[in-house]
């Protein structure tokens, strides 16, 4: 931790493989007055660097978790010496190393904590066990500047909707099933996209160029969704009966479901809090119309929506950086015997010691 | 007079025939198809006053319907002066009355469930405490008729989920909702079928 006079600087590392996305990044944090003790931190943020690296199965088929372990293994030196090099600085100038400690698939998250260990214990600095979910939430805000809004969090292994409140980032409404990330996949498994770049991007693009609403199951309970019923409904007629829909109008009716529903939700927890704000993030929020639609909704309640792009959406490893260097900065940090990783690390059980 | 903008309705206080009433007008949403957002308002606009209507023909307290609209959406309902259980857990002070009060949450979501109407969006803010200390149950727009487990568990679990985040630490107030609810086999399997949706969703511990 660097100090001149009062100010405080906090350079650091993230790492993050917990999908099919390897991402490392590197943050500076910099508090011009030094570390408050009992407000809020809103350090300024400057991104050094931001490298990432997507495995990509072939068409039709899913990522295993060997695979993308593999992948990672051999790809982290390379992003981590791209990191370096693009951020200008060593590893002497580094404060903490951030990694994904969890949600996420178990042997990807393992390979990359495996490297965060060694690395800590090589250059002797302490290691910063993440949330993913809460590295998502931050990032976004650091980004977007929204202060205190509601969160919908879509990706390929989550669908929430998230509110903080006393320290805690509350999960309001979430699937009861599938992601939604997951169940976009999937489908476009069924009609052999690409997965290149992503397989939601491809459907994506197929939705924008479908025009006729096939009617599907809509599943909405309390602030709560299910996806498993509409993808079982589509899988069936997309097989079934080729002839009588084009996989465009199938991908538009997807999307213009599936998204409702994440609006609906979205906008039942904006009026049960009564917030003006909805943060968007996660790879799905890369979505245009998702974000169309949401802005639409937000604006009908005179509110406002915030989304990240691409750079901040999808995993990357700035997000982790920025998450582990706020509760860094109030003293927290992973002993090695502690820094395992696990498959299941809900959103609500990190106590955010870095707001009020 | 608007009394609440919730995000799918108006809510009105309105008078008809000299009598104060709740106007509940459902409006369209510029977000969603124009087919989905006609299927959901009018299928919600019917199905909040069928299932009130089912709910006041086997004695569980809901508003009465009065008058269903169809060309404005709108849904007239009695008017039910009193706070909602959310606010009236904020308020309370007294132990032995909440733990009643949780009682009755159970017993009526037992009779609502033992007679196939599930609720669909259960929260501390859909139940009004009505001036004779009664709990009167409201916003239906989510309901159907179902005689399965799975729909009744899951009703529950919107329910459990809605205690956690709205009452923080409130664990003991949901246990004595379920204490009461599993009164017999029938709703003792719905409980085993909570278990179930609860590890269901992803990232559980």
């Amino acid at each position: 931790m660097a100090a001149d006079g009062n100010s405080k600087t906090i350079i650091a590392l993230g790492l993050e493989g917990s999908a099919n996305k390897l991402g490392v990044g590197i943050i500076k944090h910099v508090y011009p007055a030094g570390i408050p003790a009992d407000t809020e931190l809103r350090p300024e943020m400057i991104e050094l660097a931001n490298v990432r690296d997507t495995y990509n199965p072939p068409p039709g088929e899913g990522f295993l978790p060997r695979d993308v372990a593999a992948h990672h293994r051999s790809t982290i030196i390379t992003l981590l010496n791209q990191a370096f090099e693009e951020a200008n600085i060593t590893h002497k100038d580094l404060d903490c190393i951030c990694y994904t400690k969890g949600p996420g698939m178990g042997a990807p998250l393992q390979a990359v904590a495996l490297v965060a260990r060694t690395l800590a214990q090589l250059w002797e600095i302490p290691l910063i066990g993440t949330n993913h979910c809460v590295g998502h939430v931050e990032m976004g805000r650091a980004i977007t500047g929204a202060d205190n809004p509601i969160v919908l969090y879509v990706s390929g292994g989550n669908t929430q909707v998230i509110a903080y409140s006393q320290q805690t980032y509350r999960i309001f409404g979430e699937t009861l099933d599938i992601a939604i990330g997951n169940c976009l996949d999937r489908f476009a498994r069924v009609l052999k996209l690409p997965n290149d770049p992503s397989p939601g991007y491809n459907i994506e693009q197929y939705a924008k160029r479908g025009s006729k609403y096939i009617e599907l199951p809509y599943t909405v309970k309390g602030m709560d969704v299910s996806f498993s019923g509409i993808l079982s409904f589509i899988e069936r007629i997309a097989k079934n009966e080729p002839e009588k829909y084009t996989p465009e109008d199938l991908c538009y009716s997807l999307q213009e479901t599936m998204f409702a529903m994440l609006v609906e939700i979205t906008e039942r927890a904006m009026a049960h809090i009564g917030s003006k704000e909805v943060m968007v993030v996660g790879g799905v929020g890369c979505n245009v119309r998702l974000q169309e639609m949401m802005g639409q909704m937000a604006k009908e309640r005179d509110g406002k929506v915030f989304a990240t792009d691409m750079r901040y959406c999808i995993d990357n490893g700035v997000m982790i950086a920025q998450a582990g260097a706020l509760a860094f900065a109030r003293g927290f940090s992973t002993p090695i015997e502690d820094s395992w990783v696990t498959q299941r690390f809900r959103t609500d059980q990190v106590h955010v010691e870095w707001r009020t | 007079m608007l009394i609440r903008q919730g995000a799918e309705a108006r809510v009105f206080k309105t008078t008809v025939d000299g009598r104060e009433v709740i106007a509940k007008q459902r409006f369209s949403k510029g977000y969603r198809h124009p087919d989905l957002d006609f299927k959901l308002t009018r299928g919600r606009l019917n199905q909040e006053a069928r299932s009130l209507i089912r709910c006041r023909e086997n004695g569980i307290a809901v508003p009465e319907v009065i008058r269903l609209d169809k060309d404005s959406s709108t849904l007239f309902i009695e008017f039910i002066q009193g706070p909602t259980l959310k606010e009236w857990i904020f308020a309370n002070r007294d132990e032995q009355q909440e733990k009643q009060t949780m009682t009755r949450v159970g017993q009526i979501l037992h009779c609502m469930h033992s007679h196939n109407i599930i609720h669909g969006d259960l929260t501390t803010s859909n139940m009004i405490m009505d001036a004779a200390g009664e709990l009167v149950m409201i916003d239906f727009g989510l309901s159907q008729i179902s005689s399965s487990a799975e729909d009744k568990a899951v009703d529950l679990y919107v329910l459990e989920r809605a205690f956690v985040s709205t009452h923080p630490n409130s664990e003991r107030l949901f246990a004595g909702v379920l204490e009461a609810y599993g009164c017999d086999d029938a709703s003792q399997g719905v409980l085993r079928r909570l278990e179930d949706v609860r590890m269901r969703g992803r990232k559980r511990n």
